[in-house]
């Protein structure tokens, strides 16, 4: 029994510095930011930065969905929760019952949800009716919108997602979406499944958009309108949205450091580079 | 003076005391092997009870909405909760999977139980080996990838991700626990059935199937329970794609929701003691009691043979 | 002279010899062996085309470069050092928690159990039963009991805020620990039964106490068969990505996992997250074949190993395969 004797002695050394550090991080400098898929590459990038700028703070992201961010905000498990769409009052109140303190609601960023098809559709616009339409299913084929004669495959979110939510309410109207919606866990897997499909169609943050056809909507007037930086920012294109942070009342002084280094012009300028837009 | 003999020395009470500890060691590992099942009983379960008991959840999610007609929308204004597209999701799966799998791995069980020169059997079995060893993920990442698309050529079905990707996928994932259970049972059947069945004049396929195959088929059908108890469970190449579309269809190309998934997808959401969370853990609960049944009745199945076969 | 009056005569022996006859069961036993070969070629097709399409797709991106490399750009390049680091440290503790008990509990059965004692049948009915629970139902169960119940429960006492109760790599681990037992306690069985009697009798024969046998004389010639199954759990235990997925598992981390509280980036899950949420699809297939390419290395070396074991310890025991 010597050899198991050694073994046992080799992992007890690996062991004890291990357990002896138990005691979790440094919480007072480390920030963990948990929620929308849709934000996670901006989060990404600005916690690269921010690290890079600040050695020494440590900030992890994690993606999952808005609806994932807010729940774990109000469980108590992260410091910041990312999130696509605005928290309800329930979970505000939620939050502040089980959280011991109000949560802060800040805008950080600018998005304008974009419609996706694949490169060779020859549909280039579509109405916020016609769009309603698609994914509650009373519109089924291509045609309906200008297209070939062929059945449209809608792809959607899961419903874990602040975009979902989003969409819902302001192109459902709280209408449900279709049954046969495929439901795919991230704007990047929308994105994948549009390239691959013909006949597909989906919804996503305008930062995934890059290598696949976007749909311009038919403003107020009829005219289509693109998702730009003006468009958006006014408000002309239909589908724009803040992206919000919020931050726990339990988080640690450096997640309002952290907060208001993002918001500083520094922090914003990165928001393009990422490909969303910044909110002044 | 002589050395005493052996059993008249006194007993080292150090050694006894070790003794008794490694004694209490051994019975607390096996207490915690059956304390472990009986917790993952009680936990999951226990999470799930709001929906059972409590007023206030059962406002939003309760036994008549679970099982009666409607669509799963948990997010939503007016949310619902019926798992009968679930239910269904999960079935066309694992129907899918059996149907794919079995004849597959039994057939090949026979072949080299029976008739396989010995390389082709050596061959066979590293092979099944290393399917059994591909995690579940590749299988889910190898379906959403390269099969989907070979699946939508051959079929030119209009969605790419649905319960025929999934189904297949999980066939090959059940296909390894069928074929070696089938194997075992058939090499268990003694050769005296064989060589008394031959001496009367059968040919060599009309012994397997006529006798070798029935007195085995107890084990097989464990191995079909295994297979689909592996199957209803399997979670990540549901997950990555059937398309997660809640449909209620019979349609093999369609998307399909099933319940695993249902749960991965959607369990980081929830706050802690919602009617959502309830409800995932009672789809968690009924999966657990499914598989549950399963395995006893493989369990029961395979010991019958056993008493069969040493029986004869 | 009919024998048997009541029974239908059968074929006589010119008829069996017959050759049309005997070319019809000819036919069938082409017919029959070509089947079943297929349905088995089919099986060794299914694995070829999975291996190959990852390997052909992945063996270029495998570098040491990407083996040490962290993930860099929004993990649309760099390496998976994190995720390997955290497959490393999340088996290491599973084994440190699965390998005692489940030997202990083996040895259990083994040497002391008394057959047919309620004792004895509820420990197998319950190993039996662990192995065919769903591996979500895990998760659930390291969510509801380790996190929820252990975890706030230890938060609790030491009364500083949530650092127990929420995804770290010690309940991950304990998780998988608990799904791999099955695995340990049938390998170590094995390996038990493969020790021969006369061992033991003369062990004890010569005054040991029945620990004693145990651990000096049975334990050290059973060894192969616990490595097997300790390495059959560790392979499993990089594999499963369902019960970790709500118990630790994390999508990126700028730092290595140091403590028990700590999450961590795993492999199996990084597939899952590269496959469905990286932002760049294009770019990222690469990383993701080669990120798949390395965790089926990595299980099947360790599979590998444990069938090696497992072939010399069924040559000891005068098993043929």
């Amino acid at each position: 029994m010597h050899v198991a004797r050694r073994w046992a002695a080799i992992l007890f050394v690996l062991v004890v510095p291990f357990v002896a550090g138990c005691g979790g991080r440094d919480r007072a400098q480390s920030i963990s930011i948990k929620g929308s898929d849709t934000m996670v590459i901006l989060g990404q990038k600005w916690s690269d930065e921010y690290m890079k700028a600040h050695p020494g703070a440590v900030v992890a992201i994690t993606g999952g969905g808005s609806g994932t961010g807010i729940a774990q905000l109000i469980n108590g498990t992260t410091d910041i929760a990312q999130s696509s769409r605005p928290m309800k009052d329930a979970e505000k109140q939620k939050a502040q019952e089980q959280g011991g303190g109000a949560v802060e609601e800040h805008a950080v960023a600018r998005d304008g949800v974009t419609v996706y098809v694949h490169a060779a559709n020859p549909v280039a616009t579509i109405s916020m009716e016609q769009l309603k339409g698609v994914y509650t299913g009373t519109i089924t084929s291509w045609k309906d919108l200008g297209g070939p004669d062929r059945p449209i495959i809608v792809y959607s979110r899961e419903n874990n997602s602040g975009t979902y939510v989003f969409f819902k309410e302001h192109v459902l109207g709280g209408a449900d979406f279709v049954e046969r919606a495929q439901t795919l866990p991230g704007t990047a897997a929308v994105v994948n499944a549009v390239t691959q499909d013909v006949n597909g169609i989906g919804y996503g943050g305008i930062a995934y958009s890059g290598g696949i056809k976007r749909l311009g909507i038919l403003g107020v007037d009829g005219t289509p309108v693109d998702p730009t930086e003006e468009t958006i920012r006014s408000g002309a294109y239909p589908l724009s949205r803040p992206l919000y942070w919020y931050v726990s009342a339990k988080a640690p002084p450096a997640a309002h450091a952290l907060l208001a280094w993002v918001l500083s012009p520094e922090g914003q300028a990165h928001v393009t580079e990422v490909g969303y837009f910044p909110i002044r | 003076m002589p050395a005493p003999p052996l059993l008249a020395r006194p007993v080292d009470h150090r050694r006894r005391r070790i003794d008794r500890l490694a004694e209490m060691a051994i019975a607390a590992s096996a207490l915690i092997t059956v304390t472990g099942i009986v917790l993952i009983f009680v936990f999951v379960f226990r999470e799930a009870l709001p929906v059972l008991f409590d007023r206030e959840t059962q406002l939003e999610a309760n036994l008549a909405k679970f099982f009666s007609p409607g669509s799963w929308q948990p997010v939503s204004d007016v949310p619902k909760y019926s798992l009968l597209p679930l239910l269904i999701g999960s079935l066309k799966a694992t129907l899918i999977a059996v149907l794919t799998a079995v004849p597959v791995a039994v057939l090949a069980a026979l072949y080299t139980a029976e008739f396989a020169p010995r390389a082709i059997r050596e061959l066979l079995k590293p092979v099944v080996e290393l399917l059994a060893g591909i995690p579940s993920v590749v299988l889910g990442f190898f379906a959403l990838i390269v099969l989907a698309t070979g699946v939508q050529a051959v079929t030119g079905s209009p969605t790419r991700l649905n319960a025929f990707n999934a189904g297949l996928a999980l066939g090959f994932s059940i296909i390894p626990v069928v074929y070696s259970v089938s194997e075992d049972a058939l090499r268990a059947v003694p050769s005296s059935y064989r060589e008394a069945s031959l001496a009367l004049g059968a040919s060599a396929w009309q012994t397997a199937f006529r006798v070798t195959l029935p007195a085995a088929w107890a084990g097989i059908f464990a191995a079909v329970m295994l297979g689909l108890g592996r199957a209803v469970g399997e979670t990540m190449i549901v997950l990555m794609a059937s398309g997660n579309a809640a449909i209620t269809s019979w349609s093999a190309f369609d998307s399909i929701r099933t319940m695993s998934a249902t749960i991965a997808a959607e369990l980081a959401e929830v706050v802690v003691g919602s009617p959502h969370y309830s409800t995932l853990f009672f789809i968690g609960s009924l999966l657990f009691a499914i598989t549950f049944v399963l395995n006893v009745a493989a369990g029961l199945m395979v010991e019958r043979m056993r008493r069969r076969l040493a029986g004869a | 002279m009919n024998v048997f009056p009541n029974v239908a005569p059968g074929p006589t022996v010119r008829e069996l010899a017959n050759p049309s006859r005997r070319a019809v069961q000819a036919g069938w036993n082409v017919l029959w062996t070509g089947v079943t070969g297929l349905a088995t070629l089919w099986i060794v097709l299914i694995v070829g085309v999975i291996l190959g399409t990852i390997v052909i797709g992945g063996w270029r991106t495998v570098t040491p470069t990407f083996l040490l490399g962290n993930p860099e750009n929004g993990m649309t390049e760099g390496g998976i050092f994190p995720a390997i680091f955290g497959t490393v440290l999340l088996v290491l503790l599973m084994i440190i928690a699965v390998l005692p008990v489940g030997v202990l509990a083996a040895v259990y059965l083994h040497e002391y159990a008394r057959a047919n004692s309620p004792v004895t049948r509820a420990v197998r009915f319950a190993v039996n039963n662990l192995a065919g629970v769903p591996s979500i139902v895990f998760g659930l169960f390291g969510l509801g009991f380790f996190i929820q119940f252990v975890g706030r429960g230890i938060d609790g006492a030491l009364g500083q805020g949530v650092l127990f109760g929420q995804p770290a790599i010690v309940w991950a681990a304990l998780t998988l620990a608990l799904l791999n037992l099955p695995v340990v306690i049938v390998s170590t069985e094995e390996a038990l039964r493969a020790v021969p009697r006369s061992a033991r009798e003369g062990s004890l024969a010569l005054g040991a106490t029945r620990w004693q046998t145990v651990w000096h004389v049975v334990l050290p010639q059973a060894l192969p068969g616990v490595l097997t199954g300790a390495i059959l759990s560790v392979s499993r235990g990089a594999g499963e990505v369902a019960p970790i997925l709500f118990t630790g598992a994390a999508y990126y981390l700028p730092y290595l996992p140091t403590a028990l509280t700590d999450q961590f980036m795993e492999l199996g899950y990084h597939v899952y997250v590269l496959a469905t949420q990286s932002p760049n699809v294009e770019q990222t297939l690469p990383l993701l074949y080669g990120t798949v390419l390395v965790l089926l290395l990595l299980t099947f070396a360790l599979n590998f190993t444990a069938i090696v074991l497992r072939a010399r310890l069924r040559r000891r025991m005068g098993l043929r395969d």
